[in-house]
């Protein structure tokens, strides 16, 4: 029990740090600028988190699994492309076949991801560095090879760019379907079996096999669900932006893993949720929107995204560290009484 | 064991052949200048991929040499920019590398956090402060005194000086890992952290220092590059960490640590110039290139584990993205940590 009341007390402080941080943030933006957090304000937070948090949910998957993709931003930007593309090619498409197809053929990168990884049995950060690049070039090939180097809002249906700007009761449709997203995959992850045999296999592989987890099938699926979600996330940006060039996503990737692990998922796997994914990405979309208003350039982007991973990783060690030597002390207690 | 490292070589040195064959069918491949400006455009990688290729070997790995080759970069720029000469310059932005590198070393090292996620967080960060210095702005007009020690071969010969750079460095660390008891070390490291550590061996020390080197090397690097492109930009050698690990890895040296060779290494470094080059000529557009790069790290993956003689596995499959099992070592809190995940 007092590893259960242990481990309770170092989630409750992560997310109790995020919110600390949120909550800090959110209001120094709104000294420098009141309107920061008016209705508006607040609507345009949640919509730049959204396609970044969907993002996230599906890295966690993987990370929590000690994995890892790193071809997250080309997988979108490819599958942002393809639908463009698809209207380029027909206008009157139905939105939905659109999205469907996103989601398919990030599903298809996530396999081919995920076969590397499961089957080959190759390192994922090998695997996903080497398609981060592939799936780009793929992009550009197609690009190049009908010459179309930008695909503007006027040549998409108004279905679907409401799709991505509209919103329902004052919530954007991007949080609203990030939001069901989460609560799915976050329901899956903590009540079905096979959600709860990805934190085994993150623990420890060997002992998930022998165990007599189909270890191989479960990472694959996991990249295969992350991927079609990637995907999912590639055509949503499609929709809010407007704008599509090959170039859709590019160095996302840094953002993605920085907003898991700062959520609290253990880069080594076997601990963390898609919830504290989320609130990560929540938190460093809420960075990035109040740097230029706290009067910080707005080149300061990526280098405030690395170093919020790092701050993450120490801290988890520190916490780490401290619940070691708390738990040590509690079992001298135990021992001598 | 042996007998497949060498397969691999010979594999490697196949494919240079092929690159090559195939190149002097390309019109101009063959010329003195089309040598010399294949072995100039690699040079940079090829620093990246020898301050890569130790570290690698001991299990760990360095995604932020590129980064650092920016930040480098962007500091020289900045430096010359206000007024300073490029003799005071080239100290300054090799400490800032060394600095650079001592940052992932005490995370890594000190605090001891997966070099994978820390690499990954300064690949970010450095790239960012890289930004922060120059913003989108490009500094040109370097000294014209400096310049041709970047772009120019040593007069009569193929040979560019930034290789013959490059060969020294090279041929340095070839001495240091295959020569020296430090060199042997890396591997025993790579095999087993915690046996090495037990043999004796300063396991922290030896790491710490290889990411100094690999920061210094990356600012080495970045000087080659800013005078080779006089241009000091925030986003030089954006994504050059590919094409780094791609040559490691391609060079048969195993990502979970304990093998590989510079010379597997450099060989693969010359295939790919080589290759590159074919490219090139062949009006191949540098995106496609990339594409091909990230094939053939893949590939360098993969072919080892689908050809693997059927054998009891001595080296463990687990990715070595997250070894937490070999490097924490020594850590008193182990134990507990690994209680703490899952549930």
């Amino acid at each position: 029990m007092i590893r259960a009341s242990a481990k309770e007390s170092a989630f409750a402080g992560r997310e109790l740090g995020i919110v600390v941080a949120l909550v800090a943030v959110v209001g120094a933006a709104t000294v420098a600028r009141p309107s920061f957090l008016s209705g508006q304000g607040l609507h345009d937070l949640f919509l730049n988190a959204s396609i970044i948090g969907l993002l996230a949910i599906g890295q966690a998957l993987l990370v929590i699994t000690r994995n890892i993709d790193l071809s997250v931003g080309s997988v979108m930007g490819l599958t942002a492309y393809l639908s463009g593309q698809l209207f380029l090619a027909d206008k009157d498409l139905p939105v939905i076949v659109v999205v469907l197809a996103g989601i398919g053929l990030g599903a298809v990168c996530g396999a081919i991801n995920g076969a590397l990884v499961a089957i080959a049995k190759v390192p994922a950060l090998v695997v996903t560095l080497g398609t981060l690049y592939v799936y780009r070039g793929v992009d550009y090939a197609w690009a190049s090879a009908t010459d179309t180097t930008q695909i503007n809002a006027y040549q998409m249906p108004q279905g679907f760019l409401d799709l991505g700007s509209g919103s329902l009761l004052g919530i954007p449709n991007l949080t609203i379907i990030v939001l069901v997203v989460l609560g799915i995959t976050a329901y899956a992850l903590h009540n079905f079996r096979a959600g709860r045999e990805l934190y085994a296999i993150g623990s420890n592989p060997d002992a998930a096999r022998l165990a007599g987890i189909p270890t191989g099938r479960r990472v694959f699926s996991a990249f295969v669900i992350s991927g079609a979600l990637v995907g999912l996330g590639g055509v949503l940006h499609a929709a809010y932006f407007g704008t599509i060039n090959a170039s859709v996503g590019t160095g996302r990737e840094l953002a993605v893993v920085a907003a898991v692990v700062v959520g609290g998922v253990a880069i080594f796997g076997g601990s963390g949720t898609v919830v504290g994914a989320v609130l990560g990405a929540l938190l460093l979309t809420t960075i990035t929107s109040a740097l230029p208003i706290l009067g910080v350039p707005a080149f300061w982007q990526r280098a405030v995204d690395g170093a919020a991973l790092l701050v993450a990783i120490s801290l988890d060690r520190a916490v780490m560290v401290r619940l070691a030597e708390r738990l040590r002390a509690e079992r001298a207690v135990r021992r001598a009484g | 064991m042996r007998d497949r490292l060498l397969r691999w070589e010979t594999a490697l040195l196949v494919l240079c052949v092929v690159v090559l064959v195939v190149g002097a069918g390309s019109d101009g491949f063959a010329e003195q200048s089309n040598i010399s400006f294949l072995l100039l455009d690699y040079s940079e990688v090829a620093l990246l991929a020898f301050a890569l290729l130790p570290i690698v070997l001991t299990g760990e790995i360095d995604l932020s040499v590129a980064s650092m080759l920016g930040f480098c970069s962007a500091l020289t720029g900045t430096l010359w920019d206000a007024g300073m000469s490029f003799e005071t310059i080239v100290p300054i932005v090799l400490v800032a590398g060394a600095l650079l590198g001592s940052v992932n070393a005490v995370l890594i090292v000190r605090f001891g956090l997966p070099s994978l996620a820390v690499t990954i967080g300064t690949l970010g960060l450095y790239r960012g402060l890289a930004y922060v210095l120059l913003g989108d702005r490009a500094v040109t007009g370097f000294p014209e005194n400096f310049r041709p020690l970047a772009t120019d071969s040593i007069p009569g010969t193929f040979l560019p000086y930034a290789t013959v750079l490059v060969l020294v460095v090279g041929i340095a660390i070839a001495v240091l890992v295959h020569y020296t008891p430090t060199g042997r070390s890396l591997y025993a490291i790579g095999l087993g952290a915690q046996t090495a550590r037990f043999s004796g061996i300063r396991v922290d020390r030896i790491k710490t220092t290889l990411y100094l080197v690999s920061g210094a090397l990356a600012a080495l690097a970045s000087l080659v590059y800013t005078l080779r492109y006089n241009s000091a930009r925030a986003d030089n050698a954006n994504g050059l960490e590919l094409v780094a690990v791609a040559a490691v890895l391609l060079g048969g040296v195993s990502i979970f640590g304990g093998r590989g060779t510079v010379l597997g290494v450099a060989t693969a470094l010359l295939a790919m110039a080589g290759l590159r080059n074919v490219l090139f000529l062949d009006d191949v557009s540098n995106e496609i290139q990339n594409v091909i790069t990230g094939l053939l790290l893949i590939l360098s993956v993969l072919v080892p584990v689908v050809f693997k003689p059927r054998r009891t596995k001595d080296v463990p499959l687990e990715p070595s993205t997250v070894d937490t099992e070999r490097r924490s070592g020594a850590d008193p809190d182990r134990g507990v940590q690994r209680d703490h995940q899952g549930v």
